[in-house]
Protein backbone atom coordinates (compact mmCIF):
# COMPACT_ATOMS: atom_id res chain seq x y z
CA UNK A 1 0.00 0.00 0.00
CA UNK A 2 1.15 3.66 -0.77
CA UNK A 3 1.85 5.97 2.35
CA UNK A 4 -0.72 8.68 2.70
CA UNK A 5 0.85 12.30 2.19
CA UNK A 6 -0.63 14.32 5.35
CA UNK A 7 -0.33 18.25 5.99
CA UNK A 8 -2.30 18.22 2.42
CA UNK A 9 -6.03 19.86 1.33
CA UNK A 10 -7.71 17.53 -0.16
CA UNK A 11 -10.71 17.50 -2.18
CA UNK A 12 -13.68 16.43 0.29
CA UNK A 13 -16.81 16.97 -1.72
CA UNK A 14 -17.89 19.15 -4.75
CA UNK A 15 -19.68 22.68 -3.11
CA UNK A 16 -23.18 21.44 -4.46
CA UNK A 17 -23.00 17.63 -2.51
CA UNK A 18 -22.66 19.90 0.56
CA UNK A 19 -25.92 20.99 2.21
CA UNK A 20 -28.43 20.66 5.25
CA UNK A 21 -28.14 16.57 4.48
CA UNK A 22 -25.32 15.45 6.91
CA UNK A 23 -22.40 13.44 4.22
CA UNK A 24 -20.03 11.19 5.27
CA UNK A 25 -16.51 11.05 3.76
CA UNK A 26 -13.37 8.90 4.70
CA UNK A 27 -10.26 11.33 4.21
CA UNK A 28 -6.50 9.33 4.56
CA UNK A 29 -8.68 6.89 6.74
CA UNK A 30 -10.21 9.43 9.39
CA UNK A 31 -14.02 9.75 8.56
CA UNK A 32 -15.36 13.31 8.43
CA UNK A 33 -19.07 14.77 7.96
CA UNK A 34 -19.84 17.82 6.52
CA UNK A 35 -22.52 20.10 6.41
CA UNK A 36 -23.11 23.54 5.83
CA UNK A 37 -24.30 25.68 8.46
CA UNK A 38 -27.68 27.65 8.51
CA UNK A 39 -26.20 30.52 9.87
CA UNK A 40 -23.63 31.61 7.63
CA UNK A 41 -24.04 28.92 4.95
CA UNK A 42 -20.33 27.53 5.53
CA UNK A 43 -19.26 24.07 5.14
CA UNK A 44 -18.79 22.48 8.37
CA UNK A 45 -16.13 19.14 8.68
CA UNK A 46 -16.46 17.50 11.74
CA UNK A 47 -14.59 14.17 13.11
CA UNK A 48 -17.52 11.70 11.93
CA UNK A 49 -17.31 9.42 15.24
CA UNK A 50 -19.30 10.08 18.64
CA UNK A 51 -16.50 10.77 21.86
CA UNK A 52 -19.10 8.45 23.54
CA UNK A 53 -19.17 5.22 21.47
CA UNK A 54 -17.86 5.93 18.15
CA UNK A 55 -21.53 6.19 16.89
CA UNK A 56 -21.15 7.70 12.86
CA UNK A 57 -22.66 11.30 13.40
CA UNK A 58 -23.17 11.54 9.64
CA UNK A 59 -25.86 8.89 10.27
CA UNK A 60 -27.31 10.75 12.91
CA UNK A 61 -29.67 13.89 12.70
CA UNK A 62 -29.21 17.94 12.57
CA UNK A 63 -30.57 20.11 14.96
CA UNK A 64 -30.07 23.96 13.53
CA UNK A 65 -26.43 23.75 13.34
CA UNK A 66 -25.89 21.13 15.71
CA UNK A 67 -25.65 17.18 15.20
CA UNK A 68 -27.36 15.19 17.41
CA UNK A 69 -25.88 11.86 18.12
CA UNK A 70 -27.92 9.06 16.52
CA UNK A 71 -27.37 6.52 19.38
CA UNK A 72 -27.51 8.29 22.48
CA UNK A 73 -28.19 12.03 21.89
CA UNK A 74 -24.46 13.64 22.57
CA UNK A 75 -24.60 17.00 20.60
CA UNK A 76 -21.85 18.90 18.96
CA UNK A 77 -21.75 22.26 17.70
CA UNK A 78 -19.94 23.59 14.61
CA UNK A 79 -16.81 23.82 16.46
CA UNK A 80 -17.27 20.02 17.63
CA UNK A 81 -17.69 21.07 21.04
CA UNK A 82 -20.24 18.93 22.94
CA UNK A 83 -23.09 21.14 24.46
CA UNK A 84 -25.15 18.79 25.84
CA UNK A 85 -24.95 15.64 26.85
CA UNK A 86 -28.13 12.87 28.26
CA UNK A 87 -29.08 12.77 31.99
CA UNK A 88 -26.46 14.88 33.63
CA UNK A 89 -25.81 18.44 33.78
CA UNK A 90 -21.35 18.11 33.66
CA UNK A 91 -20.15 17.79 30.57
CA UNK A 92 -17.32 16.15 30.21
CA UNK A 93 -14.17 18.64 29.44
CA UNK A 94 -13.10 15.72 26.81
CA UNK A 95 -16.54 15.66 25.07
CA UNK A 96 -15.33 17.16 21.87
CA UNK A 97 -14.70 15.74 18.32
CA UNK A 98 -12.02 17.25 15.63
CA UNK A 99 -13.13 20.02 13.74
CA UNK A 100 -11.34 20.18 10.50
CA UNK A 101 -9.98 23.60 8.48
CA UNK A 102 -12.15 23.87 5.57
CA UNK A 103 -12.03 26.36 2.48
CA UNK A 104 -14.30 26.42 -0.42
CA UNK A 105 -12.99 27.39 -3.74
CA UNK A 106 -13.36 26.38 -7.67
CA UNK A 107 -16.76 24.77 -6.38
CA UNK A 108 -14.84 21.89 -4.27
CA UNK A 109 -14.90 21.83 -0.85
CA UNK A 110 -10.92 21.24 0.79
CA UNK A 111 -10.26 19.79 3.86
CA UNK A 112 -6.90 19.91 5.73
CA UNK A 113 -5.52 16.38 6.42
CA UNK A 114 -2.70 16.87 8.58
CA UNK A 115 -1.52 17.92 12.09
CA UNK A 116 0.76 20.61 11.30
CA UNK A 117 -1.04 24.09 11.48
CA UNK A 118 -2.27 26.81 10.03
CA UNK A 119 -3.45 25.27 6.99
CA UNK A 120 -3.16 28.07 4.54
CA UNK A 121 -5.70 28.41 2.06
CA UNK A 122 -3.30 30.01 -0.23
CA UNK A 123 -1.11 26.61 -1.04
CA UNK A 124 -4.65 24.91 -2.72
CA UNK A 125 -4.23 24.42 -6.29
CA UNK A 126 -6.72 26.22 -8.32
CA UNK A 127 -9.33 24.57 -10.90
CA UNK A 128 -10.89 27.94 -11.61
CA UNK A 129 -13.11 26.80 -14.85
CA UNK A 130 -15.02 24.75 -12.56
CA UNK A 131 -16.80 27.82 -11.91
CA UNK A 132 -16.87 29.74 -14.47
CA UNK A 133 -19.74 30.98 -16.30
CA UNK A 134 -17.66 30.80 -19.50
CA UNK A 135 -17.03 27.04 -18.84
CA UNK A 136 -19.86 24.20 -19.24
CA UNK A 137 -18.71 21.63 -16.58
CA UNK A 138 -20.14 17.71 -16.26
CA UNK A 139 -18.99 16.10 -13.49
CA UNK A 140 -18.96 13.13 -10.84
CA UNK A 141 -17.16 10.87 -8.49
CA UNK A 142 -16.56 7.20 -8.33
CA UNK A 143 -15.45 5.67 -5.07
CA UNK A 144 -12.32 2.83 -6.39
CA UNK A 145 -11.58 -0.25 -4.60
CA UNK A 146 -7.76 0.62 -5.19
CA UNK A 147 -4.80 2.24 -3.95
CA UNK A 148 -4.91 5.73 -4.98
CA UNK A 149 -1.32 5.83 -6.86
CA UNK A 150 -2.93 3.56 -9.29
CA UNK A 151 -5.19 5.96 -10.41
CA UNK A 152 -2.12 8.59 -10.63
CA UNK A 153 -0.56 6.15 -12.44
CA UNK A 154 -3.50 5.81 -14.98
CA UNK A 155 -3.96 9.64 -15.15
CA UNK A 156 -0.21 10.34 -16.05
CA UNK A 157 0.11 7.82 -18.70
CA UNK A 158 -2.87 8.54 -21.31
CA UNK A 159 -1.51 5.67 -23.29
CA UNK A 160 -3.90 3.88 -22.03
CA UNK A 161 -6.83 5.21 -23.59
CA UNK A 162 -5.62 3.47 -27.07
CA UNK A 163 -6.68 0.94 -25.35
CA UNK A 164 -8.93 1.13 -22.28
CA UNK A 165 -11.00 3.38 -24.47
CA UNK A 166 -11.04 2.73 -28.01
CA UNK A 167 -14.12 3.91 -29.25
CA UNK A 168 -14.54 6.75 -27.00
CA UNK A 169 -11.25 8.78 -26.40
CA UNK A 170 -8.42 6.89 -28.09
CA UNK A 171 -7.43 6.50 -31.33
CA UNK A 172 -4.16 4.98 -32.34
CA UNK A 173 -2.28 8.51 -31.91
CA UNK A 174 -2.63 8.59 -28.32
CA UNK A 175 -0.25 5.29 -28.04
CA UNK A 176 1.94 6.32 -30.86
CA UNK A 177 2.80 9.81 -30.29
CA UNK A 178 5.63 10.74 -27.69
CA UNK A 179 5.46 12.45 -24.72
CA UNK A 180 7.12 15.42 -22.99
CA UNK A 181 7.70 15.25 -19.12
CA UNK A 182 8.99 18.08 -16.86
CA UNK A 183 9.13 17.87 -13.53
CA UNK A 184 9.19 21.43 -11.30
CA UNK A 185 10.61 20.62 -8.38
CA UNK A 186 10.51 23.32 -6.04
CA UNK A 187 6.64 23.82 -7.39
CA UNK A 188 5.52 19.92 -7.02
CA UNK A 189 4.24 19.84 -10.03
CA UNK A 190 4.66 17.15 -13.07
CA UNK A 191 3.61 17.88 -16.39
CA UNK A 192 2.88 15.87 -19.37
CA UNK A 193 2.42 17.02 -23.19
CA UNK A 194 1.49 14.70 -26.03
CA UNK A 195 1.09 17.04 -29.34
CA UNK A 196 -0.53 14.67 -32.09
CA UNK A 197 -0.66 16.84 -35.42
CA UNK A 198 -3.03 15.03 -37.40
CA UNK A 199 -5.18 12.38 -35.35
CA UNK A 200 -8.09 10.61 -36.02
CA UNK A 201 -10.96 12.58 -33.88
CA UNK A 202 -12.72 10.08 -31.56
CA UNK A 203 -16.10 9.97 -30.80
CA UNK A 204 -15.92 11.88 -27.38
CA UNK A 205 -14.64 14.50 -29.64
CA UNK A 206 -16.52 14.23 -32.84
CA UNK A 207 -20.12 14.57 -31.78
CA UNK A 208 -19.48 17.27 -29.06
CA UNK A 209 -17.50 19.66 -31.47
CA UNK A 210 -18.99 18.68 -34.75
CA UNK A 211 -15.36 17.88 -36.20
CA UNK A 212 -15.65 15.11 -39.02
CA UNK A 213 -12.49 14.92 -40.72
CA UNK A 214 -8.98 14.55 -38.36
CA UNK A 215 -8.30 16.59 -35.76
CA UNK A 216 -4.43 18.44 -34.04
CA UNK A 217 -4.95 16.64 -30.54
CA UNK A 218 -3.00 18.04 -27.61
CA UNK A 219 -3.16 16.93 -24.45
CA UNK A 220 -1.32 19.05 -21.51
CA UNK A 221 -1.47 17.42 -18.09
CA UNK A 222 -0.71 19.03 -15.01
CA UNK A 223 -0.29 17.09 -12.19
CA UNK A 224 0.04 19.49 -8.80
CA UNK A 225 0.58 16.42 -6.09
CA UNK A 226 -1.18 15.17 -3.98
CA UNK A 227 -4.62 16.00 -5.18
CA UNK A 228 -5.56 17.82 -8.29
CA UNK A 229 -4.93 16.80 -11.84
CA UNK A 230 -5.89 19.07 -14.93
CA UNK A 231 -5.96 17.87 -18.60
CA UNK A 232 -5.80 20.74 -20.56
CA UNK A 233 -7.33 19.16 -23.74
CA UNK A 234 -6.99 21.13 -26.98
CA UNK A 235 -8.81 20.10 -30.49
CA UNK A 236 -8.80 21.89 -33.53
CA UNK A 237 -8.92 20.36 -37.41
CA UNK A 238 -5.68 19.58 -38.98
CA UNK A 239 -4.75 22.76 -40.67
CA UNK A 240 -6.10 25.47 -38.13
CA UNK A 241 -3.77 28.18 -37.09
CA UNK A 242 -1.99 27.52 -34.21
CA UNK A 243 -2.73 30.03 -30.85
CA UNK A 244 -1.62 33.28 -31.37
CA UNK A 245 1.14 34.81 -29.23
CA UNK A 246 -1.67 36.43 -27.24
CA UNK A 247 -2.89 33.51 -25.97
CA UNK A 248 -6.16 33.73 -28.08
CA UNK A 249 -7.38 30.13 -29.66
CA UNK A 250 -10.31 30.71 -31.43
CA UNK A 251 -10.09 28.12 -34.08
CA UNK A 252 -9.46 25.15 -31.26
CA UNK A 253 -12.01 23.83 -28.65
CA UNK A 254 -10.64 23.72 -25.67
CA UNK A 255 -11.39 20.93 -22.63
CA UNK A 256 -10.77 20.80 -18.99
CA UNK A 257 -10.53 17.76 -17.37
CA UNK A 258 -9.94 18.09 -13.89
CA UNK A 259 -10.05 15.17 -11.08
CA UNK A 260 -9.29 15.25 -7.87
CA UNK A 261 -7.52 12.45 -6.19
CA UNK A 262 -8.18 12.05 -2.89
CA UNK A 263 -7.00 8.52 -0.85
CA UNK A 264 -10.16 7.63 1.32
CA UNK A 265 -8.88 4.24 3.18
CA UNK A 266 -6.52 1.57 2.71
CA UNK A 267 -7.05 0.37 -0.76
CA UNK A 268 -9.83 3.08 -1.99
CA UNK A 269 -9.49 6.37 -3.51
CA UNK A 270 -12.48 9.19 -4.05
CA UNK A 271 -12.15 9.52 -8.00
CA UNK A 272 -14.11 13.12 -8.45
CA UNK A 273 -13.96 13.85 -12.14
CA UNK A 274 -15.06 17.10 -14.15
CA UNK A 275 -15.13 17.65 -17.81
CA UNK A 276 -15.17 21.56 -18.80
CA UNK A 277 -15.72 23.11 -22.29
CA UNK A 278 -15.37 26.77 -23.53
CA UNK A 279 -17.55 25.31 -27.00
CA UNK A 280 -21.27 24.82 -27.26
CA UNK A 281 -21.78 26.22 -23.69
CA UNK A 282 -25.30 25.98 -23.69
CA UNK A 283 -26.08 23.35 -25.73
CA UNK A 284 -28.22 20.93 -23.50
CA UNK A 285 -27.48 18.11 -25.82
CA UNK A 286 -23.93 18.25 -25.66
CA UNK A 287 -24.29 18.79 -22.05
CA UNK A 288 -25.77 15.19 -21.85
CA UNK A 289 -23.63 13.92 -24.29
CA UNK A 290 -20.63 14.36 -22.63
CA UNK A 291 -22.13 13.78 -19.26
CA UNK A 292 -23.08 10.35 -20.22
CA UNK A 293 -20.09 9.67 -22.37
CA UNK A 294 -17.44 10.82 -19.94
CA UNK A 295 -19.05 8.41 -17.09
CA UNK A 296 -18.79 5.46 -18.90
CA UNK A 297 -15.41 6.47 -20.03
CA UNK A 298 -14.88 6.63 -16.19
CA UNK A 299 -16.32 3.51 -15.18
CA UNK A 300 -13.76 2.09 -17.92
CA UNK A 301 -11.38 3.05 -15.29
CA UNK A 302 -12.78 2.12 -12.09
CA UNK A 303 -13.49 -1.06 -13.57
CA UNK A 304 -10.08 -1.93 -14.59
CA UNK A 305 -8.40 -0.39 -11.77
CA UNK A 306 -10.48 -2.89 -9.13
CA UNK A 307 -9.39 -5.23 -11.30
CA UNK A 308 -5.60 -4.47 -11.43
CA UNK A 309 -5.67 -4.33 -7.58
CA UNK A 310 -7.40 -7.65 -6.86
CA UNK A 311 -4.60 -9.05 -8.94
CA UNK A 312 -2.16 -7.26 -7.00
CA UNK A 313 -3.13 -8.05 -3.99
CA UNK A 314 -2.29 -12.12 -4.72
CA UNK A 315 1.34 -10.75 -5.83
CA UNK A 316 3.80 -11.83 -3.62
CA UNK A 317 5.47 -8.76 -1.63
CA UNK A 318 8.24 -7.18 -4.05
CA UNK A 319 6.70 -8.13 -7.24
CA UNK A 320 8.50 -6.88 -10.36
CA UNK A 321 7.68 -4.24 -12.64
CA UNK A 322 8.37 -2.87 -15.90
CA UNK A 323 8.30 0.55 -17.00
CA UNK A 324 9.59 2.08 -20.38
CA UNK A 325 8.97 5.45 -22.26
CA UNK A 326 5.50 5.94 -21.90
CA UNK A 327 5.90 5.72 -17.67
CA UNK A 328 8.38 8.70 -17.60
CA UNK A 329 5.73 10.71 -16.14
CA UNK A 330 4.20 7.80 -13.84
CA UNK A 331 7.24 7.42 -12.30
CA UNK A 332 7.73 11.35 -12.02
CA UNK A 333 4.66 11.53 -10.02
CA UNK A 334 5.56 8.78 -7.73
CA UNK A 335 8.51 10.10 -6.80
CA UNK A 336 6.87 13.76 -6.02
CA UNK A 337 4.45 11.35 -3.86
CA UNK A 338 7.24 9.70 -2.17
CA UNK A 339 9.11 12.83 -1.35
CA UNK A 340 5.76 14.17 0.14
CA UNK A 341 5.40 11.55 2.49
CA UNK A 342 8.85 11.72 3.69
CA UNK A 343 8.49 15.19 4.26
CA UNK A 344 5.30 15.67 5.78
CA UNK A 345 5.10 11.93 7.66
CA UNK B 1 4.93 23.25 -22.59
CA UNK B 2 1.37 24.61 -22.61
CA UNK B 3 -1.33 25.42 -20.24
CA UNK B 4 0.08 25.71 -17.58
CA UNK B 5 -2.48 27.27 -14.85
CA UNK B 6 -0.48 25.66 -11.61
CA UNK B 7 1.83 28.04 -9.28
CA UNK B 8 4.76 29.94 -9.96
CA UNK B 9 7.61 28.10 -11.78
CA UNK B 10 10.51 27.42 -9.48
CA UNK B 11 14.11 27.14 -10.76
CA UNK B 12 14.02 23.72 -9.99
CA UNK B 13 12.88 22.19 -12.99
CA UNK B 14 13.49 18.67 -14.84
CA UNK B 15 12.95 18.04 -18.31
CA UNK B 16 12.47 14.63 -20.35
CA UNK B 17 11.70 14.66 -24.16
CA UNK B 18 11.11 11.85 -26.26
CA UNK B 19 10.98 12.72 -29.31
CA UNK B 20 8.92 10.87 -32.70
CA UNK B 21 10.77 8.41 -34.29
CA UNK B 22 13.24 7.84 -31.72
CA UNK B 23 12.78 5.45 -28.60
CA UNK B 24 15.83 7.55 -26.61
CA UNK B 25 14.41 10.13 -24.15
CA UNK B 26 16.40 13.35 -23.95
CA UNK B 27 17.10 14.45 -20.15
CA UNK B 28 17.67 18.01 -19.16
CA UNK B 29 18.56 18.73 -15.40
CA UNK B 30 17.45 22.22 -13.37
CA UNK B 31 21.69 22.61 -13.88
CA UNK B 32 21.31 22.15 -17.62
CA UNK B 33 23.60 19.12 -17.43
CA UNK B 34 22.09 16.75 -20.45
CA UNK B 35 21.58 12.81 -20.58
CA UNK B 36 20.08 10.70 -23.12
CA UNK B 37 18.98 7.08 -21.77
CA UNK B 38 16.61 4.38 -22.68
CA UNK B 39 15.16 3.13 -19.66
CA UNK B 40 12.78 5.83 -17.70
CA UNK B 41 13.69 4.70 -14.09
CA UNK B 42 17.55 4.92 -15.08
CA UNK B 43 17.13 8.41 -16.50
CA UNK B 44 15.27 9.47 -13.48
CA UNK B 45 17.89 7.98 -11.37
CA UNK B 46 20.48 10.26 -13.11
CA UNK B 47 18.49 13.62 -12.97
CA UNK B 48 17.45 12.71 -9.29
CA UNK B 49 21.57 12.32 -8.40
CA UNK B 50 22.43 16.10 -9.64
CA UNK B 51 25.09 17.14 -9.16
CA UNK B 52 26.92 13.62 -9.16
CA UNK B 53 27.11 12.77 -12.60
CA UNK B 54 26.23 16.15 -14.13
CA UNK B 55 27.82 18.39 -15.85
CA UNK B 56 26.62 21.46 -18.26
CA UNK B 57 28.72 19.42 -21.22
CA UNK B 58 26.71 17.25 -23.24
CA UNK B 59 27.12 13.57 -22.27
CA UNK B 60 25.88 11.41 -25.29
CA UNK B 61 25.95 8.11 -23.94
CA UNK B 62 23.26 6.12 -22.94
CA UNK B 63 23.01 5.92 -19.12
CA UNK B 64 25.87 3.53 -18.15
CA UNK B 65 28.20 6.68 -17.97
CA UNK B 66 29.18 8.58 -15.63
CA UNK B 67 31.36 11.60 -14.68
CA UNK B 68 32.27 14.87 -12.08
Amino acid sequence: MTAFVRNQWYVAAYSAEVGRELLGRTILGEPIVLFRAEADGAVVALSDRCVHRRFPLSESRRDGDRIVCGYHGFTYDTTGACVYVPGQQRIPRTARVGAYSVYEQDSLVWVWIGDAEPADPKTIPRAPHLADPAWTTVRGMEPIDADYLLLVDNLMDLSHETYLHGGYIGTPEVAETPISTEVDEGAGIVRVSRHMDDAECPPFYARSTGITGRISRWQDIEYQAPCLYLLHSRVAPVGAPPPGPDGSDSHAFHTEITYAITPSAEGRVYDFWAVSRDFAVDDEEVTTFLRDFNHKVVMQDVDALNLLQRALATEPEGYQELSINIDTGGLAARRILADLTVAKP
Amino acid sequence: MSGSSGGPASAEVYRIDWKPGDDTLYGVCHCGAEHRDTDPVRMWEWMLAHPRGHSTDRENDTGEHEHG
